[in-house]
């Protein structure tokens, strides 16, 4: 299928005369469904360029709030001491590039489009000296990494010929649900040179989103119900060891 | 690595469904041998596994509702539940667990619950695990049976005597109610069904003998865990439906195993196999406050944000 979409992308780019857009690129698909048996998925970019040029991909989730917690000893224990929120903080980050980062990206780029863990734009909702915010922030992104949200490895963009290129991009079991986008941007010389943002959903579905909905829309009916069910169990269970 | 990976709709996340299988199983062998909920083991699993602790309190106190119920009905038919003493023991659950929910609130809020979770298990836990295990070791000596037997500490000078004809004790009204109001405000803020506090409690404060106690403990653990149940599920929508069956498959059928294995067991053995496991939960928590933890930054994703699935 990878392969059939790929060759219909390379007739589409040829036909294209020549005001010919510098970048195209697509998703394999714009949903991730997760259904019962979800354990993660992959998904495959792929696109075309027009010209020389590097491209980098950023994907990023949802955005919210996460408040970042400090534990300091006291008295021989280990208590939660210190707090910092944080407001634009990306349920989900991943990036990828054809190049490594360092070799073709100007740091003003890569703060501007948020390239890297290191140049998300998260916000401390309170003011603390530089070195404990980025202490913060660093013990954010340690925790999201150690969930497999954010990741530290740059993944490959690949070029297959001059033009086309591709890259997957791994989603774990707990990916979040929600607005996804995927940022891919060409540059060259230090600028870029066109860009493109795919918009792509992740939404449980089937049975797994009929019990989510459920348990919110019926809480009280869902509680009862998980409460019946476990006394079934057991009451089933003991009927049958009697015999 | 995973067999059969599951997604769990409210846990989000996916975890391997016979790894979850056989720990209901183990969990449930446990909880009808000793009559206790198994809730202080379920839930660390659960977090260890990547399920999130609001959930793996939550679930787990549903799973507790079905080992419970098991063991519970075991031993009514075996007669070895005492009804009056665990209405009595029930009535004060119920309040108590109530009351803690507010507790619950403000120590979140604080950022402290974790803490005062940990401290109650390792204090609570530790001083019951090591009395049960010192006592019971007493009474395996030869020639100390009868002296073994405790007093009723709390019972004796209370008012309103009753007699409780199942366990062939006599003892006031009030003793019930004050442990099952104490060990529910424990159960709201820990959790947990709360038999790891019961069982003692009932064996030490109540003399009650141990052929009652565990059945009883298991009728008053399935009306809290329900009542737990419940509250998570309509304030947090916490509950697992997903994980709590996988868990309670393994469960309901290990469980009356262990309550057989139990009745053959000897009674005093049986409470130093207790006391041994209550006190290595309690060391092993005891260790994690005191060593420095792997990373002492933790974060917490907001609770005030909408249901995440708003948008298709």
């Amino acid at each position: 299928m990878i392969r059939a979409l790929l060759l219909a992308l390379a007739f589409l780019v040829a036909a294209t005369p020549a005001r010919a857009q510098p970048l195209i690129a697509d998703l394999s698909s714009h949903l991730i469904a997760i259904t019962t048996g979800f354990s993660g998925t992959e998904l495959l970019l792929f696109g075309a360029t027009e010209g020389e040029g590097d491209v980098v991909v950023v994907v990023r989730g949802p955005e919210g709030e996460a408040s970042v917690r400090r534990k300091a000893r006291v008295a021989g224990i280990w208590i939660n001491r210190d707090e910092l929120r944080f407001a634009g903080v990306p349920a989900f980050y991943r990036i990828a590039s054809s190049k490594p980062l360092a070799d073709f990206v100007p740091t003003a780029l890569r703060q501007r489009h948020q390239i890297g863990v290191d140049f998300l734009r998260l916000q401390p909702q309170r003011e603390l000296n530089s070195e404990e915010t980025a202490a913060f922030r660093a013990g954010l992104v340690r925790n999201k990494e150690a969930q497999k949200l954010y990741e530290p490895e740059v993944g490959r963009v690949s070029f297959l010929g001059p033009r086309l290129f591709r890259t997957r991009i791994l989603f774990p079991a707990n990916v979040p649900t929600g607005n996804y986008s995927v940022e891919v941007l060409l540059i060259r010389n230090g600028q870029v040179l066109a860009a493109q943002t795919t918009p792509m959903f992740v939404s449980k579905v089937g049975f797994g989103a009929d019990v989510y909905d459920f348990a919110h829309a019926w809480s009280a009916v869902y509680g009862l119900l998980a409460i019946l069910l476990a006394v079934a169990a057991g009451w089933a269970a003991g009927a049958i060891f009697r015999k | 690595m995973d067999i059969l990976p599951v997604y769990l709709p409210m846990a989000e996340t996916a975890v391997d469904g016979v790894l979850l299988v056989g720990i209901g199983g183990g969990v449930g062998l446990l909880s009808g041998l000793f009559g206790v909920g198994g809730g202080f083991l379920i839930t660390p699993l659960l977090i260890f596994l990547g399920v999130p602790p609001a959930v793996a309190a939550a679930t787990g106190a549903n799973t507790v509702v079905a080992s419970s119920a098991a063991g519970a009905i075991a031993h009514w038919r075996r007669g070895t539940l005492d009804v009056k003493m665990g209405l009595l023991l029930l009535a004060g659950g119920i309040a108590g667990s109530a009351a803690s929910v507010k507790l619950f609130g403000i120590l979140s809020a604080m950022g402290q619950i974790d803490l005062v979770v940990a401290l109650s298990y390792v204090l609570l836990l530790g001083s019951v695990g090591a009395m049960m295990l010192a006592e019971s070791v007493r009474a395996m000596l030869p020639g100390a049976r009868r002296a073994a037997v405790a007093r009723a500490a709390i019972g004796a000078d209370l008012p309103w005597r009753m007699s409780f004809p199942r366990s062939g004790i006599e003892t006031s009204a009030l003793a019930p109610l004050l442990i099952g109001l104490a060990v529910g405000v424990l159960t709201g803020l820990m959790g947990v069904g709360g038999g790891f506090l019961l069982v003692p409690a009932m064996i030490y404060l109540l003399a009650m003998p141990t052929t009652t106690v565990v059945g009883t403990s298991l009728f008053q653990i399935l009306f809290v865990s329900g009542n737990v149940t419940f509250l998570q599920a309509v304030s947090h929508q916490t509950v697992d439906i997903v994980l709590a069956a996988l868990l309670i498959a393994g469960g309901v059928v290990a469980a009356p195993v262990g309550a057989r294995l139990g009745a053959k067991l000897d009674a005093a053995r049986l409470r130093v196999l207790l006391a041994l496991m209550v006190l290595g939960v309690a060391i092993g928590l005891g260790v994690g406050l005191v060593r420095q933890p792997a990373d002492i930054y933790s974060i917490r994703l907001d609770l005030g944000e909408p249901a995440k699935d708003e948008t298709p």
